[in-house]
């Protein structure tokens, strides 16, 4: 069973290379009984998201 | 045309500073941008449209000046700014969140988004990553590189590479939900 810290390094690694079916079933199993590690999850999207429209602001 | 693209200088100027972490250089990119764009000439309905434009070519400046560094001898060298145990603190010994970590919902990024000092508190954040951590970070979020590009680049192992593009995002994170998201008062100092 995948621990938190081990599912936010399996989280962010998921953003850079494609997953293999292990770990991208482990890492879901972990995600159905964990609220924190969906939490971050979805920060994890939104960072992505906010980089690319930082360029776009005007300060 | 002309003095629109000057009214972006300085927002040019901190994109490229952010990604290259070095003035000169990012004036160099930003004034090479500007340039392009004056003699490209192309036609643009808004200053939006017209900023997105410039914008993707001071990325191509960008990009140009990471290859020509890369060829430096300093390059190859593991980066490893944010340690290893940087971040033991959020999680208990069985590697699970502590109680005061565990990440909170952020709630709907629009209303975030739409507010100017919240993109002010995203460049603080992003400021605050080390040098050469923010590079790479950089290059794989802003520019747009895949992971094997940045290795090959910067001459870093696949491995360095994901683990410095994870320890950076733990940074982001943390400082966005302290500064931002979690703040009781939303201090855009430094």
């Amino acid at each position: 069973m995948l621990n938190c810290k081990q599912a936010t390094a399996l989280m962010s690694l998921g953003m850079d290379k494609k997953l293999g079916v292990l770990q991208k079933t482990s890492l879901r199993l972990h995600l159905m009984m964990c609220e924190g590690c969906r939490n971050f999850n979805k920060q994890m999207q939104l960072l992505r998201e906010g980089l690319r429209k930082f360029p776009q602001q005007d300060s | 045309m002309e003095k629109e693209l000057i009214s972006f200088r300085s927002d040019m100027l901190k994109f490229a500073w952010l990604q290259l972490r070095d003035e000169a250089s990012a004036e160099d990119a930003v004034q090479e941008a500007i340039t392009a764009a004056l003699t490209g000439k192309k036609k643009y309905d808004n200053r939006a449209q017209l900023k997105t434009w410039v914008f993707a070519i001071l990325k191509n400046k960008i990009v140009d000046i990471i290859r020509e560094r890369a060829r430096y001898p300093n390059a190859g060298t593991a980066i490893d700014e944010i340690q290893e145990d940087a971040y033991d603190d959020l999680f208990d010994e069985s590697g699970h969140w502590q109680d005061h970590a565990r990440p909170s919902t952020w709630g709907n990024p629009e209303s975030s988004y739409s507010s100017q000092q919240f993109w002010q508190i995203f460049e603080i954040c992003l400021t605050r990553l080390p040098d050469n951590t923010a590079r790479v970070f950089m290059m794989r979020e802003m520019l747009g590189f895949e992971t094997e590009e940045i290795c090959k680049e910067l001459a870093i192992s696949p491995t360095n590479c994901w683990v410095v593009l994870h320890r950076a995002r733990m940074a982001l994170r943390l400082c966005l939900n302290d500064k931002w998201f979690n703040a009781e008062n939303r201090d855009v100092e430094l």
